[in-house]
């Protein structure tokens, strides 16, 4: 068992194409980490410098927004999915990272 | 309910128990937003838009106003412009429903249409170029003007209050984030701890396409602070609980209504909410201008979600 991770289509192009990968870890950044080895420029491309979230991606956790729960430090366990979403109209991280969009 | 004007007309909307789909113990109630005027949530925000420009003298018969939409903003708009001798174009991707289409052209709307890829973010980028490029036109745009979470703040979310003053947890959709944000501050000045929730529609691929990950765009008016949690719901959950809301309470709602209610359906559970908890939801609109997307017909739920995953349903 492991953590099904859903890649959106513009970052396919770091999973030979597939929709979903699996991963391991105890947290999301473990789990980020994990992909890294085996997916070259996956994890470079939704990451910035300082370990959180780049640009406008949101992950999602079996739904959950994971910005709401621990960020980065969140949990996972085997069975969990875990999303990447493009952000359309709605949010993104960058605009929590700054502090609120308002 | 007499009214002097349509415009009147708008708001103090049935705020309704769902006694059949709450789970035990707690209760779901739904703000049928699709008893206003135009058949939205929007007819708020389109006539605190168009008051704070008449206020700020940026508006005269025969002024043109410009406005990306995904539909109901543009609609309600529209029904407020057309009396008053404004003209309105709106901006809106192609994949939206034939419905609204039709709508608009009734009240004279001029309609540009922005590319199905690029979503709502397209329709904004669109309608900012055409309002950049021309000096003459009025753009109140919903997602950065304050007027938009205003209309919340000063009608949606004191109906709320005064029909259900000890709920617990509100839940709405994220699109432009002025509903949560308005009701959501307002509540909260109210109780500090009430719980909002955002619901957020998931799409299919080819809605989110090849949208370049640096090239987001994060609405002004959306103040995520005031957000508890934030819960993506795709289409064929959000398709479910439609039509559940339909053939267990009578309620023939939008589909992005069904985002609500399963978010609120989630919550309703003791790690989150004790038992006892009122929770709102929000119904932004009825199922009429969705009926050619085919969310409603005869067949298997699976299938038509799939089909729905293309067309934007909130």
């Amino acid at each position: 068992m492991a953590v099904t991770v859903r890649i959106p289509t513009v970052l396919r192009k770091h999973t030979d194409g597939q929709a979903t990968v699996e991963g391991t870890g105890g947290t999301v950044t473990e789990l980020f980490d994990d992909l890294a080895g085996r997916h070259e420029g996956l994890t470079q491309a939704i990451t910035d410098d300082e370990g959180g979230l780049a640009g406008f991606i949101n992950v999602y956790l079996n739904d959950e927004d994971i910005r709401f729960l621990d960020g980065p430090r969140t949990e996972v366990r085997d069975g969990d999915e875990l999303a990447l979403l493009p952000a359309v109209a709605g949010g993104s991280r960058r605009g929590v990272m700054a502090g609120g969009s308002g | 309910m007499l009214a002097r004007d349509i415009v009147d007309a708008i708001g103090r909307t049935p705020l309704v128990l769902l006694g059949r789909l709450s789970p035990p113990g707690y209760e779901i109630y739904l703000k049928l937003e699709g008893h206003n005027p135009t058949g939205s949530i929007k007819d708020r925000v389109a006539k605190y838009l168009i008051d704070a420009a008449e206020r700020a003298g940026l508006l005269h018969p025969g002024a043109r106003i410009l406005e990306p939409t995904s539909g109901n903003t543009g609609i309600a708009l529209a029904a407020i412009c057309a009396p008053r001798g404004y003209k309105l174009t709106c901006v809106m991707p192609e994949n939206t429903s034939e419905e609204r289409t039709q709508i608009l052209a009734l009240y004279g709307v001029d309609i540009v249409y922005s590319p199905a890829t690029e979503g709502s973010n397209g329709s904004v980028r669109v309608a900012r170029e055409m309002a950049a490029a021309d000096t003459g036109v009025f753009m109140p745009f919903q997602y950065a003007n304050p007027a938009n979470p205003q209309a919340h703040f000063e009608t949606t979310g004191p109906e709320i209050l005064a029909d259900l003053p000890d709920l617990s947890a509100f839940v709405a959709g994220l699109g432009t984030g002025g509903t949560v944000t308005g009701v959501g501050r307002r509540l909260k000045a109210h109780d500090p701890d009430i719980k909002v929730f955002a619901a957020e529609p998931e799409y299919g691929d080819l809605v989110y396409g090849l949208r370049n990950l640096d090239e987001g765009y994060v609405p002004e008016v959306l103040d995520q602070s005031v957000l508890d949690g934030r819960i993506k719901v795709d289409s064929l959950k959000a398709l479910t609980a439609t039509r559940a809301l339909a053939a267990q309470e009578g309620i023939f709602a939008g589909v992005s209504t069904g985002a609500s209610l399963a978010v609120a359906l989630r919550v309703c559970d003791p790690r989150r909410l004790p038992q006892g908890s009122k929770v709102v939801a929000v119904s932004p609109d009825g199922g009429w201008k969705y009926l050619s997307t085919g969310a409603y017909s005869a067949g298997d739920p699976e299938e038509i979600a799939r089909g729905l995953s293309t067309t934007l349903w909130a």
